[in-house]
């Protein structure tokens, strides 16, 4: 038998080591579509709960928008379900070609090519790309598929300290001899929302002869004054080669991703990149959705500026609450608990106060840097945040971290 | 021998910690493990060896163990560098 006791016993050993290290991930069950207020069962088979979400990536709120919704309804009926093929077989419809012109011209770009997922677009474009001879530079956080893309190429590997501009400098001296390198980063890093300096990357490639490789997932749509993106908001719009991005975020978040950039490196892609060549076009029902996002988004920055608007209602409301949040702009809210057990704990009482948020801890971040992220979303009215600050300030009385920083929070619960 | 583990602690605390980082590095603290050095940046550390000693350390080799502490670093070069 295949599937003997060995394998078996090995595998059961290896789960009593994830639950033991206190790493495993429960899964809850939502009863209602995504959204601001959602319904959840948790732990299985308990009585559903209504809660406010502020854990999903659903920054514009168009997850289950009518229209997106209506789109998504209308290309199953006009393109089918699915499309049994790799898109250069016969995966590719019309409107496959349709979303990547609208992806080109909202990003700023000469060409896009659609990917199953974003991730699938960070674990292929790195090796069509680079070889043995070039040099990758990347910032130390950047995201796992990024992490996992490199591995997947020849090129050298080099990695900067987060947003460190000296250091990333550094690296492209080292690497003066090397044929072609890639300085390759996020557009706003996940666990802390921080922005990369965009702006001053661009000089350095500018004055290194590098090339730029943007992964802006968590930008898409909203970040930018017309919500085109971290390159917007830098104001370096045209210098980005490479965009790596979601569909799966703020574009209505059902899935599917693309790499959007300089025309040769998309035609390259298209010929080499093994996940576009061998995996399942994405569906014709996905592209419908999204198409009708960008057009939606295009037309006006209604729901983007409502997103900033919350989300700085909400980081000056929980900052003069006495929480210790990391500064920025950006929907992605990291307060800070430091100790894992307290984030925890919190995030579970705050479910219990009817808002939904997730703690994390060592290693998704640094050792003792534990925190709950919010996120929000423009679906979010001010009723809803101001429930969420209500309810963290209880808890957070609670515990007694209201007006502690660092150093006290640490005193108090260690790290 | 003794200037290679400094060269290498050097070279842990320039690439990796920041500046206001008050851990201190030794020839025996865990890197990996602690979270000095992830897994991302290990293969930096070992591109900085590979180009500093002329070796080519195979994937196989650059275990997290292996990278763990300077002292399990200096064994594994010893392996690969002629002396």
């Amino acid at each position: 038998m295949a599937y003997g006791s060995k394998a078996k016993e090995f595998y059961q050993n290896e789960l009593k080591n994830i639950k033991k290290a206190g790493l495993n991930k429960e899964e809850r069950y939502i009863h209602t579509p995504q959204g601001a207020d959602i319904k959840v069962e948790f732990p299985e088979g308990a009585q559903e709960k209504e809660v406010i979400n502020f854990c999903a990536n659903n920054y514009l709120g168009l997850s289950s928008h009518p229209e997106v919704v209506k789109a998504a309804h209308q290309g199953l009926d006009a393109r089918g379900y699915g499309m049994s093929s790799v898109r250069f077989i016969c995966g590719t419809q019309d409107i496959h070609r349709e979303l990547e012109r609208k992806l080109t011209e909202f990003l700023g770009t000469e060409d896009t090519i659609l990917f199953p997922s974003c991730m699938d677009a960070n674990a292929g474009v790195f090796e069509v790309l680079l070889n043995r001879e070039d040099a990758m530079i990347a910032d130390k956080l950047v995201h796992a598929s990024i992490v996992d893309g490199m591995r997947l190429c020849k090129a050298q590997q080099y990695v900067y300290k987060h947003s460190n501009m000296e250091h990333l400098e550094e690296k492209l001296k080292e690497t003066q001899e090397n044929r072609l390198r890639m300085i390759i980063t996020d557009g706003v890093f996940s666990m802390d929302g921080d922005i990369a300096k965009l702006d001053k990357i661009c000089n350095l490639a500018e004055k290194y002869d590098a090339m730029v490789l943007l992964d802006d997932s968590h930008s898409t749509g909203f970040m930018g004054k017309t919500g085109r993106g971290t390159h917007e908001h830098c104001g370096v719009m045209g210098k980005i080669d490479a965009i790596t991005t979601t569909l799966g975020k703020a574009l209505g978040g059902a899935s599917g991703g693309c790499v959007s950039g300089r025309k040769e490196i998309v035609d390259l892609l298209r010929q080499r990149a093994r996940p576009y060549l061998f995996s399942n076009t994405v569906p014709p029902v996905i592209v419908s959705a999204a198409s009708k996002v960008l057009d939606l988004i295009s037309k006006t920055t209604e729901r983007r500026d409502k997103l900033e608007k919350n989300t700085l209602y909400f980081r000056e409301k929980m900052t003069r609450a006495g929480f210790d949040i990391r500064e920025g702009i950006h929907p992605i809210v990291p307060i800070m608990l430091y100790n894992a057990k307290l984030a925890s704990d919190f995030a579970k009482d705050l479910y219990y106060e009817g808002i939904y948020v997730i703690g994390f801890s060592f290693p998704v971040v640094p050792r003792g840097e534990a925190r709950i992220r919010v996120q929000i979303s423009a679906e979010h009215e001010t009723e809803h945040l101001n429930k969420a600050i209500e309810a963290f300030t209880k808890i957070g009385k609670k515990y007694d971290i209201l007006g502690k920083d660092k150093k006290a929070i640490i005193e108090k619960y260690g790290l | 021998m003794e200037d290679t583990k400094q060269m290498i602690i050097d070279y842990i605390k320039k690439e990796f910690l920041e500046e206001d980082d008050e851990m201190e590095v030794k020839e025996d603290t865990p890197l990996i493990t602690s979270g000095i050095v992830d897994s991302f940046s290990m293969v930096s550390l070992k591109t900085f060896l590979e180009k500093k000693y002329k070796i080519q350390i195979p994937d196989a080799k650059a275990t997290p163990e292996a990278f763990d502490t300077v002292n399990n670093i200096i064994s594994l070069l010893q392996e690969y560098v002629k002396t």
